[in-house]
């Protein structure tokens, strides 16, 4: 099981370090620097790592490395899928997840870790018996313990903790009552020079804010359920009732959480809302290139795109890029040759276009590689893959709650190859 | 106000401040310092001289205080074990507490606190809390005896808590369920035999009731758990499958792939033509193709794993090539473990975007990526024929862009591609020799040397390219001297006339001036071959190669059905067995998949289950092996005495060999020199080693003379093919007809069998009247023996001889009289070999190996003692099991085990491995850690003594560095003189 947590951040330095058995020397970190070291960037550093007598498991989060030791046969997703939820947690009680902010908090953190594994297996991690247990920090609060010399750690047992509805307490009270779902989707995708889709996919989310009184028993209706290939819902739902009448069942958490995760494969069509046309090249003479990118809307069900934004990393041999934009800005970047064309809200009558030269090196051959287009963007009320929520019921509870549902498209990892 | 004022230290001195603060009358000033002093402890200050003010902060109400000092308390306790007692009576009394979450606190706490004393005081408030009322306290208690079992084995298996421990998978409570399965599971882990997890269908259905309902790491543990089980036919297979399949849609990917563990074993029993099988298959696919929807460091993991899925079942992913095409900004780890996946999932139906999409990776940036790449389409075109045009044409628009790594990589796959499909695409060949100036890496330069000495007939300035090449045949690589050799030599065969001297130069440069015994040997024997029978060895030479295969670097079957079983774990990802890594490889079991119930019988227990599966070969013998190559290697050095097969035709071959290289050569050498010495020594069992060892690197092979070059995967196949040529004398699978050169030569090293130590005088001529003993000890087909050499020096005839030993340590005993039939004249000399047994009367000797003699003839009795070496008392099934080793090896306490240092050796550990096996000291596992090869042997002693040995060899040092662990410790000593003497010999 999990044996130690070190926390390293982005200079190389462990700022916190927490064991769970016997104390492991922090010396088994430098065989994760060697890795770092050769990894060049930290995105690349392999999660898996074998030592002489360990095995180091890393995730990178927030400009941190969270270094797990292991000593034994341990699943590594296991120990893959708790360092994020250390991240998610520390996110989720402070706002973010950074060096500074753990240094500020860092008894609480030290609590919270304590309380999330016990001799490596993991103890509480849901976000809201972890928060009867530990209170998250809130100005008012400290102001209180300070004057009262009461404590931010809670002395009777959750009672979420043992229920058969771990995820919510007892006793929840809103004058409020409301529940709110976020239907979003991300594009992935990659399209070749020509604009046809190489390969598409869509990874849906359903996020839910719930604030109800009590214990309320809701039932989340799609109007074509069909459309989902893949499902992964938080434990609260129940998967009988999905199976056989493909409808959300389920007693929700109280606040903030995920209620499903879905995808939509590649053997569905997937519409791509904006097309691309794009030409770079760079000429056998004279240290120059050519620049021209026009972007315009294409299966967009009406709405619009917002938060248009090009992103394109340049070769090496690229010195700088002397461009005009119909919209928007540009920015180059000239340490890390990346090309940014923030543009904004698409405009279907006025195609953005961004077109101009790029002085690359002189004596060097013209670049091999080819820059690709990673492509941002937004498209308020509307899921793309067509999933609609038609309505959703409460039982177990006499109140009428205030219901709402928001639908969002994004790009994911939306790629156009040149 | 934030932590972040704990760091600030003050002039003072800060261990003194916080001193005073702890001591300080105020609740809110203490925690406070307590606070000051974790915030010092988690970033690695060293806090320690303040225990006993931190401890008595213990006894409060407050809890955020007493946690803060329980926290403190289990970093410190152990290095002030005297001072920690003070806290015990705190924890105690906390174990009452009315609070469950006190109760919780304290008794995990104590569990946490790694010294001796505080455990003795855990027993009572641990078996309370076990039966506890609150399930928090339950589930809490359950892990504490996972703890406790780490700290003190023994003292939980008296106390009982174990059965207690099973007694709670019982619980109401699915959380305690799931603690009770991890503490149990961890436990396990340590005890391998113990069957600690009883599984049977009552258990088994009640951890599928918890399964449901428990938190997703409880879901983990009872799922990992359940892999374990076999079930007892389809029925029950199925029925577990279908409760687990909802886990599939669960959002911790942790989860999701342990159900997918647990379905991919019992899915093996289900029959293939039942609808469920279908349905089950189809299940799988959307769960693997989200898991790459997640954060990179899960994609990674689950892509290891993916490759393994395919592997074994194709079917699951193989309309999702798509979702394996790799993103601009994945990770290069993610980027890699994805190419490999789309080449195993490339098909006739997808092959065209395939290549499209290879074809746009080998523009990218990253040098390790687009190599990979390149070599990705090349594997293409061996694998799906229809493609391999296109794949070719592919290739050579990438040869054009000449950029040079990129190039050279397309030449190493282009030439795995005319191994495949022979006079097809030579016409290229005009375009790869273009290019032969720009390779600067062995791998291409080899390869393209191969080319050219394959196709000498068609390429005009074919001597030319390969005399250029000869210039600098000192600095090039073995692997790239052996090419050169071999082409040179099919060249000459294939225009004798123009490049006569040529060759004479190759075989000289190569038989003279190198230094490289493989280049050597290899050498001698083309020269030889060409000088005796330029037509045998034109048959030889340029025998037809067998075709490569097309599905390359597999995973071996036993391996793989071994890695399904450990879907999700490490093991999954290195793709090696737990027990070739795991640290000290403790309680690791061999798992196997269960057989197919496809036949409608009932199977009753685990064992024939497994006989019936899939594969029947035994588990691998050496872990690092893994590849075919391994194993075939692992064949040909096995002496007769344990492989088997017998080797009678091999001897026949034997004979002709010697033949074959006996004579003739100086016809070839002209008169310019002396001959060169003979090169297979039959009397030294070094030379047909050597030449096996340089296999190692398992991409590269000599096995085939007749022009084969390794260096791929590709070709690591091919020595999966069946002989082409001749028949084999061994099972293994041998690609050429010249392969049997080699198993030859394996075979003169076979006779060599145990080290007998050379004669030395046991009785002087002096002190027996005339007559002189000298003799040595071998072991011979099993059977023990005295070789003795009796020599009369006396004036007169010696006749009526005879012979008894004294009791002895191991029961020597004479198991004949003493065979001198004839007397012995003066000045005559005779051999004389008497077979022992072991079956003697027993008495322990000083020195344990001490043999005390009496010899008697005409003349008088005479005694002598001598010492024989333990290793002919080593028996011939001395071959341990593995996991026999690894428990006996455990079993046995620390104060047995001995270490002794053998100096001076050179031998490899493959080497080292071969020899001591002539003498029944058997090789059980290899592994490797930091270029130490670590050898784990067995032997067994006449008595039935087993000795088990761990031996450490360092490249590049002499000194070998041996434990022995042993139940009679008194044998370490001369079992580790008789190693030395083994190696050294």
């Amino acid at each position: 099981m999990i044996h130690s947590l070190f926390l390293i951040n982005h200079s190389g330095d462990i700022f916190l370090e927490k064991h769970w058995k016997s104390v492991i020397s922090r010396s088994v970190c430098d065989y994760f620097f060697e890795a770092r070291e050769k990894a060049v960037d930290p995105e690349n550093v392999p999660p898996v790592l074998q030592t002489p007598h360990h095995y180091l498991i890393s995730i990178y989060r927030g400009k941190l490395f969270f270094l797990s030791v292991i000593q034994t046969e341990v699943a590594p997703l296991f120990v893959i899928e708790f360092l994020h939820r250390v991240a998610d947690t520390i996110q989720d009680y402070f706002g973010e997840c950074s060096e500074g902010i753990i240094k500020d908090n860092i008894v609480t953190v030290y609590e919270l870790l304590e309380e999330m594994l016990d001799n490596g297996f993991p103890l509480a991690t849901e976000s809201n018996v972890l928060k009867e247990m530990i209170r998250p920090p809130t100005i008012l609060r400290s102001v209180v313990n300070t004057l009262t010399g009461s404590s931010n750690v809670g002395d009777t047992l959750p009672t979420g903790q043992l229920s058969n509805v771990p995820w919510r307490r007892a006793g929840v009270k809103y004058t409020n009552n409301e529940a709110y779902f976020d239907v979003i989707e991300e594009i992935d995708a990659i399209l070749d020079k020509s604009g046809t889709t190489v390969f598409a996919e869509i990874q849906g989310v359903i996020e839910a804010c719930v604030r109800l009184t009590g214990m309320p028993d809701l039932t989340l209706s799609f109007m074509n359920p069909r459309l989902l290939d893949d499902v992964s819902f938080h434990p609260c739902v129940r998967f009988k009732r999905w199976e056989s009448e493909r409808v959300l069942s389920f007693i929700p958490p109280d606040g903030n959480f995920t209620l499903m995760n879905y995808h939509v494969s590649s053997q569905n069509l997937v519409a791509i809302p904006v097309y691309v046309k794009q030409s770079i090249s760079f000429f056998e003479t004279g240290p120059c290139g050519r620049l021209d990118i026009t972007i315009g809307p294409k299966q967009t069900m009406g709405k619009t795109v917002e938060n248009m934004m090009v992103t394109i990393h340049m070769p090496k041999a690229v010195l700088n890029a002397n461009l005009t934009a119909t919209q928007g800005t540009y920015t180059y970047d000239l340490t890390t040759k990346v090309l940014v064309w923030d543009i904004g809200k698409l405009n279907p009558q006025k195609l953005p276009n961004l077109r101009g030269s790029l002085s690359t090196q002189v004596g060097v051959p013209k670049p091999e590689d080819n820059p690709s287009l990673n492509i941002d963007l937004k498209i308020q009320q509307l899921a793309i893959s067509g999933l609609k929520v038609s309505r959703l019921d409460m039982y177990g509870e006499k109140y009428k709650p205030f219901k709402g549902v928001k639908y969002l498209t994004k790009a994911g990892k939306f790629q156009v190859r040149t | 106000m934030t932590d972040s004022k704990y760091f600030t230290t003050t002039k003072k001195g800060e261990i003194f401040e916080l001193k005073a603060e702890l001591n300080s009358d105020k609740k809110e000033k203490k925690k406070e310092a307590v606070k000051k002093v974790i915030a010092s402890m988690t970033v690695g200050k060293d806090v320690s001289a303040l225990f006993p003010d931190v401890v008595n902060c213990m006894q409060t109400d407050n809890l955020e205080l007493k946690k803060l000092v329980y926290l403190y308390l289990m970093n410190y306790a152990k290095s002030q074990p005297d001072m920690a007692i003070m806290a015990v009576n705190t924890f105690v009394k906390d174990c009452e507490d009315p609070n469950p979450l006190i109760r919780a606190l304290a008794v995990r706490t104590m569990g946490c606190i790694r010294v001796d004393k505080i455990t003795e005081y855990l027993c009572e408030p641990l078996r309370k809390c076990l039966k506890d009322e609150d399930p928090y306290v339950r589930k809490t208690a359950a892990v504490c005896v996972a703890k406790l079992h780490d700290i003190n084995a023994q003292l939980v298996e008296d106390q009982g808590f174990l059965d207690t421990l099973k007694d709670l998978i019982s619980d109401s409570n699915p959380m305690v369920v799931a603690n009770a399965v991890a503490a149990l599971s961890e436990i396990a882990e340590s005890h391998p035999n113990s069957n600690l997890l009883d599984l049977n269908p009552q258990t088994i259905n009640k951890l599928l009731t918890a399964l449901n309902e428990c938190t997703e790491w409880g879901q983990i543990f009872i799922l990992d758990c359940l892999a374990n089980y076999t079930p007892r036919d389809d029925r029950e297979s199925q029925s577990i499958c279908e409760r687990v399949t909802p886990r599939l849609s669960h959002a911790n990917s942790a989860v999701v792939l342990s159900a997918v563990k647990v379905l991919m074993k019992f899915m093996e029993m289900l029959p293939k033509d039942l609808d469920y099988y279908g349905t089950l298959l189809k299940k799988l696919a959307p769960p693997l193709v989200t898991l790459l929807s997640a954060e990179p460091e899960l994609q990674y993991v689950a892509l290891r794993n993916i490759n393994l899925i395919v592997q074994r079942r194709p079917e699951i992913l193989k309309h999702e090539m798509k979702v394996f095409f790799v993103k601009y900004n994945d990770p290069i780890y993610v980027k890699l473990e994805k190419l490999d996946i789309m080449i195993r999932l490339a098909s006739q139906a997808n092959i065209a975007q395939v290549l499209a999409e290879l074809k746009e990776y080998a523009t990218e940036v990253d040098v390790d990526f687009v190599r990979k790449a390149v070599r990705a389409i090349g594997r293409c075109a061996i694998k799906v024929e229809q493609s391999a045009e296109r794949c070719v044409s592919t290739l050579l628009d990438l040869i054009q862009t000449k950029v040079n790594y990129v190039v050279q990589e397309a030449i190493v796959v282009i030439k795995d591609i005319f191994r495949k499909y022979p006079n097809k695409y030579e016409s290229v060949i005009a375009t790869l020799c273009e290019n032969l100036d720009s390779l600067d890496e062995p791998e291409a330069r080899a390869a393209m040397i191969w080319i050219v000495g394959e196709y000498a007939e068609r390429i005009d300035n074919a001597d030319e390219l390969l005399e250029s090449f000869l210039e600098g045949f000192h600095d090039e690589s073995t692997q790239v001297q052996l090419q050169l050799l071999t082409a040179i030599v099919k060249l000459f065969l294939k225009k004798p006339t123009e490049t006569q001297e040529l060759v004479q130069q190759v075989l000289s440069l190569a038989t003279q001036d190198s230094d490289n015994p493989d280049l050597r040997d290899r050498g001698y024997i083309y020269w030889r071959l060409l000088s005796t029978d330029p037509v045998a060895a034109k048959e030889v030479v340029l025998a037809e190669k067998p075709l490569i295969s097309e599905e390359t670097d597999l995973i071996e079957p036993t391996l793989l059905e071994e890695l399904i079983c450990h879907i999700g774990t490490l093991a999954s990802v290195y793709h090696k067995p737990p027990s070739a890594f795991v640290e000290g490889s403790r309680g690791v079991q061999h798992k196997r998949l269960p057989g197919s119930a496809g036949s409608g019988e009932s199977v009753d227990s685990p064992d024939t289950v497994s006989a019936a599966g899939v594969s029947e070969a035994p588990p691998a013998v050496i872990p690092s092996q893994g590849d075919l190559l391994g194993d075939l290697l692992n064949l040909d050095l096995t002496p007769p005495t344990t492989s088997g097969p017998p080797p009678v035709p091999s001897s026949g071959m034997q004979m002709g060999a010697m033949d074959l290289l006996g004579g003739g050569l100086d016809s070839l050498m002209g008169d310019e020199s002396e001959p060169p010495p003979i090169p297979l020594r039959t009397d030294t069992p070094q030379s047909p080693q050597l030449s096996h060892q340089s296999p190692s690197p398992p991409d590269y092979s000599p096995t085939e003379l007749g022009g084969d070059l390794g260096g791929s995967p590709a070709m690591g196949a091919a020595f999966g093919a069946p002989p082409a040529v001749m028949p084999a004398s061994f099972s293994a699978p041998v690609s050429g007809g010249l392969d049997d050169l080699f198993d030859l030569g394996g075979g003169v090293g076979m006779p060599m069998g145990a080290y007998s130590p050379p004669k030395t005088i046991w009785l002087p001529a002096m002190k027996a009247k005339g007559l002189e003993i000298s003799g040595t000890f071998a072991r011979r087909a099993g059977v023990i023996q005295m070789e003795m050499t009796l020599t009369n020096k006396a004036m007169s005839v010696m006749t009526d001889f005879a012979i008894q030993f004294n009791r002895n340590s191991f029961g020597l005993a004479p198991a004949g009289p003493l065979q001198v039939l004839t007397p012995l004249s003066p000045n005559q000399t005779i051999e004389v070999a008497l077979p022992l047994s072991t079956v003697g009367p027993v008495m322990k000797m000083e020195p344990l190996s001490n043999l005390q003699v009496a010899v008697k003839n005409n003349i008088d009795v005479f005694y002598f003692s001598c010492q024989y070496p333990i290793s002919m008392l080593f028996v011939e099934d001395g071959k341990m099991e593995r996991q026999v080793f690894l428990a006996t090896w455990k079993d046995i306490p620390n104060d047995n085990e001995a270490q002794f240092q053998i100096k001076d050796c050179h031998l490899n550990s493959d080497a080292a491995s071969n020899k001591l096996q002539g003498s029944n000291v058997f090789t059980i596992a290899k592994r490797t850690v930091e270029g130490q090869d670590m050898l784990y042997q067995s032997m067994k002693l006449t008595n039935g003594i087993w000795v088990l040995a761990e031996l450490r060899v360092q490249a590049g040092n002499p000194n070998y560095t041996i434990s022995l662990k042993c139940r009679a410790p008194e044998v370490s000593q001369c079992v580790f003189q008789s190693y030395e003497a083994i190696l050294k010999n």
